[in-house]
């Protein structure tokens, strides 16, 4: 396909970026769940 | 349709981590019994003062239960009863309220204990109360000009220290 | 296609969305008088003047921003959008949109005086029991009546550049589609609130029935509740996706990721309003559970659309020659305020999805249920990042409508009103954050609660929410005055109403995406799965029915 060589676009930053955010998004889930886990 | 494939790894790895959240939540949840208040129970709120339990609103011990102390909230427009509720440290502790006007909430800041009480509904939820000190209630949902007034406290008395 | 020449709004459409917006501005400006008022009552330092309660400025601050901002500026910025990329309202389309738009003025008039008059101190949110003057009911039911009116113009133009267009390879202009699915969205979920307000409220308020069910209209008010929120970020989703990459001089990433996105989002922001009532008796755990399940798939279009945003900053930005992982970013035009404004907004949709996952989570719920963590967390979702994109849009939307220019000075401060604000909501967002996640309950009056050790560790919180709020109303005064001097005294000059080509290496778009049919019956099938059961629950155990109460 015509886009094949396309999909080599170099998206490296992007994906440092996103994976950034997917982490960050982790930690506050784990902050809250152990905030969760420590109350009554 | 032409998805990168960093795309690809990102979406794997996102619906991975949300997959595991819904996995952790629901074994909380299934398999150990940490629901929010989804209490089933209804009855006709303009009565709610003859039905029991809320005929005797307050800290009642009680034997042969999963829980060692029911706790009895009657919430009104803006007061709570009882004024102050008292607990021993480490004791199991069944709360059930509603409301006998308009919504109203249960929170029990510091702690899990965050319920919505409405009129005709009771709502419950079951604690072990593991940490001493004193605990502020408050209503956090709107009810009307008095609403910051309305609050009590939980106070968790350690019967080793006394 | 035809596509490219329709390069301006013409004359008659723009007087239409202009209506929109300027009654969209002032909404600001009072609400976000009315915010101001709140911060500072909060503080415990200042007492509101002549008798007005503190919950009378809260229902303004949430009606005019929540409802009223949002709902005007909206559908200014869609009439604007179909009519730039569908083509021109036929008589008939634009005279829909007046009638939407008087209808909805009329609306929020009515309701904007009774709320004056202290007889609807019920929160933008109106919960049973507490009653409202049948008079704010019947405005906010010609308000989205008004809405669907208005909104039906703008499908009819698209449903038009259809017809014409049979048979045509091109996909349908993706602006023109997005705006399509936003009010089939609004559409099917103010349907709940429409059945709570026609058949349980009004006629309550009237005195004509006595009782109301109080559990099925709040659970019919969150079927529209998660909507709604929804209903405020696509336009915002619209910016990102197809105005931004032309603002930047880049490309849009990909035309059908973003037709996805955007079906997910139709079919996932309605069946999901139980995580609004986690915490509520008479509803069954497991059907909450499922709706959270279903939340969480709406977190799926949003993850790809941080890609998407990503990676066309990062083509753009290499194309300018970046080098190295993240060189790219300092090529991005950083002085520009329709790029650099909501740009402010999409980095505070990652502090706000965040904690929005938080909030989904089930029991977790129980930690910040009806905390001030909620409105820290919509004030970063939806008045960061919705607000900021809708300013940034502004800034070449109204000089274009207007017939005048943004000018570099102009510009500048349109810039530094973006900054105050990400300092102000910065301060004010994270201090309510963190209040809430010590106990502190949302809308509350200045408390000390009998002197409690807890509410006293609070109030530092509330004065950072003071320092905080007053910063942003500084950014919304400025933001005013760029509104005013690009509405009237701007020079003369033709603004870009900036639409983004597609990148090459996109790809075709696949027709099955812009088969409504099929997305429409799925929609209705998710819905049924989701709320049947509970609605069949909730209305078969009903306990009597609730008298109204006024207790403000």
């Amino acid at each position: 396909m015509a886009n094949k060589k396309k999909s080599e676009d170099n998206l490296k930053g992007t994906f440092y970026a996103v994976m950034g955010v997917g982490i960050f998004v982790i930690l506050v889930w784990v902050y809250c769940f152990n905030l969760f886990i420590d109350r009554f | 349709m032409h998805i990168h494939k960093y795309e690809k790894y990102f979406l794997v790895f996102g619906v991975g981590t949300l997959v595991a959240f819904l996995i952790i939540l629901g074994i909380g949840a299934f398999h150990q019994g940490s629901h929010p208040n989804s209490g089933k129970k209804t009855l006709d709120y303009e009565k709610v003062k003859e039905i029991a339990p809320f005929d005797n609103p307050g800290v009642h011990k009680v034997e042969g239960k999963d829980w060692d102390y029911e706790v009895v909230i009657l919430a009104s427009a803006f007061y709570y009863n009882p004024p102050e509720i008292e607990v021993p440290l480490g004791a199991k502790v069944k709360f059930i309220a509603t409301s006998e006007d308009v919504i109203h909430g249960f929170e029990i800041a510091g702690t899990n204990i965050n319920m919505m009480l409405e009129p005709g509904y009771v709502s419950e939820y079951v604690a072990e109360i593991n940490q001493a000190g004193e605990f502020l209630i408050v209503c956090n949902e709107y009810c009307g000009t008095g609403h910051t007034l309305m609050h009590s406290m939980l106070k968790v008395v350690d019967p080793n220290e006394s | 296609m035809s596509l490219n020449k329709l390069t301006t709004v013409d004359r008659r459409d723009a007087k239409l969305a202009l209506a929109h917006i300027y009654v969209a501005f002032i909404a600001l400006l009072l609400g976000g008088l009315a915010g101001l008022l709140q911060v500072f009552v909060r503080t415990g330092q200042f007492t509101l003047p002549a008798g007005i309660g503190y919950y009378q400025v809260l229902t303004v601050h949430g009606v005019l921003l929540g409802l009223i901002l949002t709902t005007f500026f909206i559908f200014g910025f869609q009439i604007a959008s179909v009519s730039r990329t569908s083509g021109t309202f036929s008589d008939l389309q634009r005279r829909l949109g007046w009638i939407g738009f008087w209808l909805m003025t009329i609306g929020t008039t009515a309701a904007a005086v009774m709320v004056l008059l202290n007889k609807a101190t019920v929160l933008y949110t109106f919960y049973a029991p507490l009653q409202a003057h049948w008079i704010f009911y019947l405005g906010l039911t010609l308000v989205v009546v008004g809405s669907w009116v208005g909104g039906a113009g703008q499908v009819l133009r698209y449903v038009q550049w259809r017809k014409e267009n049979k048979g045509s390879k091109e996909p349908s202009p993706l602006l023109s589609f997005m705006v399509v699915i936003n009010n089939l969205m609004w559409l099917v979920a103010t349907l709940g609130v429409a059945v709570s307000v026609l058949f349980q409220l009004l006629p309550w308020s009237l005195g004509l029935i006595e009782r109301v069910d109080v559990l099925l209209s709040r659970t019919l008010f969150w079927y529209f509740g998660h909507a709604l929120v929804y209903f405020w970020l696509l336009p915002a989703y619209m910016v990102w996706y197809v105005i931004i990459p032309k603002v930047i001089g880049g490309k849009i990433f990909s035309d059908s990721l973003a037709r996805l996105s955007f079906i997910l989002f139709l079919l996932f922001s309605v069946p999901v309003g139980l995580h609004h009532q986690l915490t509520e008796p008479g509803i069954d755990g497991t059907w909450k559970f499922i709706q959270v399940i279903l939340t969480m798939a709406v977190v799926v279009p949003s993850l790809m659309t941080a890609f998407s945003m990503f990676a066309m900053f990062e083509l753009r930005g290499r194309e300018l020659g970046g080098k190295g992982i993240f060189g790219w970013i300092r090529k991005l035009p950083w002085n520009d305020s329709r790029f650099f404004v909501p740009f402010i907004g999409m980095l505070a949709f990652i502090p706000g999805g965040a904690g929005g996952i938080v909030n989904a989570s089930y029991q977790m719920n129980q930690l910040v249920h009806n905390t001030i963590w909620v409105p820290g967390h919509f004030h970063l979702t939806f008045a960061s990042a919705v607000v900021l994109t809708y300013f940034g849009a502004a800034f070449w939307l109204i000089p274009h409508l207007t017939g005048r220019k943004l000018t570099k000075s102009i510009n500048n401060l349109a810039n530094i009103s973006g900054i105050l604000w990400a300092i102000g909501m910065t301060i004010m967002s994270a201090a309510m954050h963190i209040a809430g996640l010590l106990g502190a309950p949302r809308r509350s009056d200045y408390s000390e609660y009998g002197g409690a050790q807890q509410a006293y560790d609070w109030i530092p919180y509330q004065i950072a929410q003071a320092v905080g709020g007053t910063i942003l109303f500084i950014a919304i005064l400025v933001i005013m005055y760029v509104v005013v001097k690009l509405i009237w005294f701007a020079p003369k000059g033709e603004e870009e109403f900036p639409v983004g080509d597609v990148h090459e290496s996109s790809g075709p778009t696949p027709p099955l995406l812009e088969n409504f049919k099929l997305w429409l019956v799925i929609l209705v099938a998710l819905i049924l799965f989701a709320y049947t059961v509970p609605l069949i629950d909730i209305i078969s155990n009903a306990p009597p029915g609730v008298k109204g109460y006024k207790l403000w």
